[in-house]
C-alpha cells in the first residue's frame, strides 16, 4: 500500500469510528484499534499510540459543548483524576513491557466488557440526595438541570470510586483507549452519581488521563506521525459530526448494533492474539 | 469567578487548542503526502523510530527544519498540552475562588502530569 492509499483508508476508517463512538458513547478508540490491526495489519503498538492521541482530541474537542449543558462536575473530575493519571502512568509503563499478543488479548477482554455494558444501557438505582461524610468534606454534591429545574444530588463511596478510577486509568494507559465505560461504572454504580453527570464528567477526565500516558507513549515510539495523523484527524472530524446528529439518532438501536460489532471484533482480537497473528 | 464561568473558559480553551493542533497536524500531513505519497508503507513490525520524533528537543528541531513528520508531532504535542493547560487553568480558577482544597488537588494532578511528561521526554 502506498502512503497516499494508507492515509486515505485510515482517515475514512477513523472517521467512521469517531462518528459511531460519539453516537454510542463508547468512544472511537475501541473501534479504531481493531480496524487498524485486523484490517490493515498495523502493529498493535502504533495502533494504541494513534488511538491515545485521538482520545485526547475528542475529549478536549467535545468539552466546550458538554460544559454548556451544565452537567459535568469539575470537583469530582479533578479529584478522581489523581487516581486516573497515576493509573495511566502505570498502564503506559506496562504497555512497553507486555508483548503485542498479550495486549491484543487484554484488549479483546475489555471490548467484551464494554459490549455487555452497552447492552445494559443506563441503569437506574438508588440516587441519594445526601452525600456521605467523606464526599461532603470534599464538597462533591451538586445540582444538574432536569426539565428546566435544578436537581440536587449526593455522592457516596469515594474510596471505591477512587480505586476503580485507578483501574480505569491503568487500562487507558495500557491500551490507548479513553476507558470511559469503566469511568462511568466508577461514578454511576459505585459513587451513585447521576448517569448524565457521570458520562459528561468522564468525558472531561478522559483527556487528562490520556495526557498522563502520552509522554511515555511518545518516548517509546508508539506515536508514529504517519499513522497518528490520519487517525487523529479522522476520529476528531467523525466525533464532532457524531455529537451534532446525536440528538436525532435512534441511540438504543445503534447501541445494540454497535455492541454486536464490538463483540465480533473482540473475539477476532483474542483469536488473533492467541494464534500470534496480531 | 464562579464554577460555571470557570468551566466555560476551560471548555473554550480546550476547543481552541484542539483546533489549532488539528490545523498543524493537517498542514504537516499535507507536506508529508506531497513528499511521500508513493512510498510503500508497512507497519506490521514495531520499530521505535528515530529520536527526532520521540523527544521534545528532537521534535522541535525536526519541525524547525520543516520536516513534515516533525510538524505533525508538534501538532500532536500541542494536543497533548491542551488537557494539561486545562488542569493549570482550573488550578488558577480555584485559587481565585479561594478554594484551598481544590487548588491543592489541581496542583497534585498537574505535578503528576508534569512528572510523566518530563520524565518521559
Amino acid at each position: 500500500m502506498t502512503a497516499w492509499d494508507f492515509t486515505a483508508v485510515v482517515w475514512i476508517l477513523s472517521f467512521a469510528a469517531g462518528f459511531l463512538g460519539a453516537l454510542t458513547g463508547l468512544g472511537g478508540g475501541v473501534i479504531v484499534i481493531p480496524a487498524l490491526t485486523l484490517a490493515l495489519g498495523v502493529n498493535m503498538k502504533y495502533a494504541i499510540g494513534a488511538s491515545l492521541v485521538s482520545v485526547i482530541a475528542t475529549s478536549s474537542g467535545a468539552a466546550a459543548a458538554y460544559v454548556r449543558e451544565g452537567f459535568s462536575n469539575i470537583r469530582i473530575g479533578m479529584f478522581l483524576e489523581i487516581a486516573t493519571t497515576l493509573g495511566a502512568i502505570l498502564g503506559a509503563v506496562l504497555a512497553g513491557r507486555i508483548g503485542t499478543h498479550a495486549l491484543a488479548i487484554i484488549f479483546g477482554l475489555v471490548l467484551i466488557q464494554a459490549a455487555i455494558q452497552s447492552f445494559k444501557g443506563a441503569p437506574g438505582g438508588e440516587r441519594p440526595v445526601e452525600s456521605d461524610a467523606l464526599a461532603s468534606r470534599l464538597r462533591f454534591g451538586g445540582a444538574y438541570p432536569v426539565d428546566g429545574n435544578s436537581q440536587e444530588y449526593g455522592v457516596r463511596n469515594v474510596p471505591a470510586g477512587f480505586g476503580l478510577m485507578f483501574g480505569a486509568g491503568t487500562l487507558s494507559g495500557l491500551l490507548g483507549i479513553g476507558s470511559g465505560a469503566v469511568k462511568v461504572i466508577a461514578m454511576d454504580r459505585a459513587m451513585h452519581i447521576p448517569f448524565k453527570v457521570s458520562t459528561t464528567t468522564s468525558n472531561f477526565m478522559i483527556g487528562v488521563t490520556a495526557a498522563a500516558s502520552a509522554g511515555i507513549y511518545l518516548s517509546r515510539g508508539f506515536i508514529d506521525p504517519r499513522v497518528a495523523m490520519p487517525v487523529m484527524l479522522g476520529v476528531l472530524a467523525g466525533a464532532l459530526l457524531g455529537a451534532k446528529v446525536l440528538v436525532h439518532a435512534p441511540v438504543r438501536t445503534l447501541r445494540a448494533v454497535f455492541a454486536i460489532v464490538i463483540l465480533a471484533l473482540a473475539i477476532e482480537m483474542i483469536v488473533n492474539g492467541i494464534t500470534g497473528r496480531v | 469567578m464562579n464554577d460555571r464561568r470557570l468551566e466555560n473558559i476551560i471548555g473554550r480553551l480546550l476547543q481552541t487548542g484542539v483546533l489549532l493542533a488539528a490545523a498543524i497536524v493537517l498542514a504537516g500531513g499535507a507536506f508529508y503526502l506531497i513528499q511521500h505519497h508513493s512510498d510503500r508503507t508497512d507497519y506490521r513490525a514495531f520499530v521505535p523510530g528515530s529520536q527526532d520524533l520521540r523527544t521534545l528537543r528532537g521534535i522541535v528541531r525536526s519541525a524547525a527544519h520543516f520536516h513534515s513528520e516533525g510538524l505533525i508531532q508538534i501538532g500532536l504535542l500541542l494536543l497533548i498540552a491542551t488537557p494539561v493547560a486545562r488542569v493549570a487553568m482550573a488550578m488558577v480558577g480555584f485559587a481565585l475562588e479561594r478554594d484551598r482544597l481544590y487548588t491543592v488537588v489541581s496542583l497534585i494532578v498537574l505535578l503528576i502530569l508534569a512528572f510523566s511528561l518530563v520524565r518521559a521526554t
